[in-house]
């Protein structure tokens, strides 16, 4: 994978003495505290609830061992020895001091890590598949084009200061595990007759507009593309809203001049910008492919993981979620679970992420990901060494094996650490998990997305949950309401809402009437409950959600 | 008063010949001003202008980079100058989009002194777009 080059190195050290002469200038009164939030916000430092917060970006979702160890090593020093990892492949400190945050910064630095527009008005952190360089259905791995955009992105003179936060999503497969088309632009690298390009997706997202991405451009050749997002940026700095900053986000750009309009201008810039690319970034483009050429895969008997197969239920079970298909028959991408039941989803222990990077040293090549579904993967794994994996990981208290199912539920910080959130996410995350462990009923009830979010803002990702849950606040008393029939893929779908929202203690029992009526309307086992809800629609769900209602009109 | 920021630090202002309006028989200006709003492909852009200043109204408000930008792509190569809230810390990025200079009032300079200027100063370095492109 790719290694900090001594320009990396040395813009990040100027960076964070940059940052560290900031945190001084606002303790001496020459930058006022609006004046410094943004610049705060930039170098990835929130003001929370309770304290401030440091998110550090996981480009890509991509880490090694040294620097998950280092990510254990801040959580010890200057935190409460745990973290969250985020729907962006990002990691969130809760209990930083502002004071502590340079040296914070400094030690991130010593492994290539930072915090740089993990926040603030400016490009962020560039996510991608995280199953990236290991999938089986991969035309080619996104991370080099998702670093070429962190260095172009990478204080970017003309887009510190947008109208609001932007956020680029890349897949390099046609089954997109990275909600690009929820993403304000999303690639999606394609082939067409031998030529390697992207689609070009815009004006995706969530929040309390929801809209799903419209294709800028069908085709766009792989060495147009930094001329091509600078083009779009530069058209929505200056076209996007800055009256309100509800509709400042690209979405609502895109909405209110139409996807033509603006499919015109950035063109018409485009064929401007091209001239000042010359090839510089195609040459920078095939270093960084060639430091993301996979790991030289090993080969050796399968025969231990199947024998584990046969012989350990257990191991069984884990193998047949937690599994995905590498592009090596003999070797399997592995999701660790940080959900097991009754925690809270994403977050890890320094102890567990010690573990973690260990696990990767032995097993997986030295390499992690972090997923949007606040899992860590472990990408290239020889079968022959999943049961010992297995073995490993269930001492650590890591072998939930849950990947997919119900109890695998994406849940913002909410009300518990936000200072957004206008109602708690984790505790209902918590209570669902235990409730469907209890019932023993979650391997039969099978692939199932339950995302929550504390707020509009949807950091949860509701909207495209199978079943979202959006916590509100009704007169001073939380309001959880449900959407149905969501989807993140390629597909992407934004829910339906169901309904009147329900009391915090209402909720983990609607949501198993839920489930009770997809097993009773499913034709077979293999129906998936997104299945069950495309063929019979709301209605049915409905009237098991409010029992109530359909005795009145009975 | 006004203090105008170069590389070189702090200095007086030496431009005294006024300001057109992009919009008013603009078309033999010297000197145009333009607000964040304009759209930079209407700059009427006529070979006796010297000198663009676009205003910043708020530090947070960064569309005057993109303009900057778009006038040195249409070809602009008078003296461009960035005025109003804009901060040490924007300096470099004001530098890099294409203004020469930035123009504060008296209060800002004092508040943020030459040396939180000239600490940007080295706005050459450290920089990723000039890596990727010619």
């Amino acid at each position: 994978m790719y290694v900090y080059s001594e320009f990396d190195n040395a813009f990040l050290a100027e960076r964070n003495a940059q940052f560290r002469a900031q945190v001084e200038r606002r303790v001496s009164g020459a930058l006022t505290e609006d004046e410094f939030k943004p610049l705060r916000l930039m170098n990835g430092v929130y003001l929370q609830l309770h304290a401030y917060m440091l998110r550090v970006a996981i480009p890509y979702g991509t880490l090694n061992s040294a620097q998950m160890r280092k990510l254990a090593e801040l959580a010890d020093r200057w935190d409460k020895g745990y973290g969250h990892f985020t729907t962006r492949q990002n990691i969130q400190y809760n209990w930083p001091k502002l004071t502590d945050i340079p040296d914070m910064l400094d030690s991130l630095a010593e492994v290539g890590l930072h915090a740089i527009q993990t926040s603030g008005n400016t490009i962020r952190n560039v996510t991608a598949d995280h199953f990236a360089g290991a999938a089986a259905d991969e035309i080619a791995d996104p991370r080099p084009v998702a670093e070429l955009i962190r260095q172009w992105s990478t204080d970017h003179p003309e887009f510190q200061f947008l109208g609001r936060k932007f956020k680029i999503g890349v897949t390099g497969s046609a089954n997109d595990r990275a909600v690009i088309k929820a993403h304000d632009i999303g690639l999606r690298i394609l082939e067409r007759d031998g030529e390697t390009g992207f689609q070009v997706v815009i004006g995706g997202g969530l929040g309390r507009t929801p809209m799903i991405g419209k294709v800028l451009r069908d085709f766009l050749p792989r060495a147009d593309l930094l001329p091509y997002l600078e083009a779009a940026l530069s058209v929505y700095n200056l076209l996007g809203r800055r009256d309100n900053k509800y509709k400042a986000r690209i979405k609502i750009t895109v909405h209110e001049h139409g996807i033509d309009a603006i499919r015109d201008r950035v063109e018409t810039l485009f064929e401007r910008l091209r001239t000042t690319f010359v090839g510089l970034d195609q040459a920078r483009l095939d270093d960084i492919e060639a430091a993301f050429a996979p790991p030289a895969l090993r080969g050796a008997s399968v025969a231990a993981f199947e024998t584990a197969c046969k012989t350990d239920p257990v191991f069984r079970s884990w193998a047949d979620t937690n599994l995905a298909e590498h592009r090596d028959p003999d070797h399997a991408i592995v999701s660790i679970s940080l959900k097991a039941h009754g925690a809270t989803p994403g977050d890890a222990s320094s102890e567990q992420m010690r573990v973690m990077a260990d696990l990767a040293e032995r097993f997986g090549y030295n390499e992690l990901r972090i997923s949007h579904e606040q899992n860590v993967i472990l990408p290239h794994v020889h079968k022959s060494d999943l049961p010992a994996l297995h073995a490993a990981l269930k001492a650590a208290g890591l072998a939930t094996a849950n990947i997919g199912l119900i109890s695998d539920i994406i849940a913002c910080p909410g009300m518990d650490y936000c200072a957004l959130a206008t109602a708690r996410s984790i505790p209902i995350a918590q209570e669902i998990a235990t409730r469907f462990d209890e019932l023993k009923i979650e391997n039969d009830i099978g692939p199932l997305k339950i995302k929550i979010s504390g707020c509009i803002n949807a950091c949860g990702h509701h909207h495209v949950g199978h079943i979202g849950i959006l916590g509100l606040d009704r007169a001073g008393v939380e309001n959880y309401q449900i959407t149905l029939g969501g989807d993140a893929t390629q597909d992407a779908v934004i829910g339906e809402r169901a309904g009147p929202g329900f009391s915090a203690d209402e909720i983990v029992p609607a949501i198993e009437r839920l489930v009770q009526a997809y097993l009773d309307l499913r034709t077979e086992p293999a129906e998936t409950f997104l299945q069950t809800y495309r063929r019979t629609g709301l209605a049915p769900f409905k009237s098991a959600l409010y029992p109530e209602a359909r005795a009145h009109a009975a | 008063m006004t203090t105008i920021v170069t590389d070189a630090g702090f200095a007086a202002d030496d431009w005294n010949r006024g300001y057109a309006k992009p919009n008013a028989a603009a078309n033999d200006a010297l000197a145009l001003h333009l607000e964040p709003d304009t759209d930079p492909d209407q700059v009427p852009l006529s070979p006796g202008l010297e000198m663009i200043r676009v205003n910043f109204p708020s530090f947070s408000d960064g569309r005057g980079f993109s303009i900057a930008r778009q006038l040195r792509l249409r070809g602009f190569a008078g003296r461009l100058r960035a005025c109003g809230h804009v901060l040490a810390d924007q300096y470099a990025m004001a530098r890099r989009s294409g203004f020469d200079e930035v123009e504060i009032d008296d209060d800002l300079a004092a508040r943020q002194p030459e040396d939180q200027w000239l600490a940007r100063a080295n706005w050459r370095d450290h920089d990723y777009q000039s890596r990727l492109r010619g």
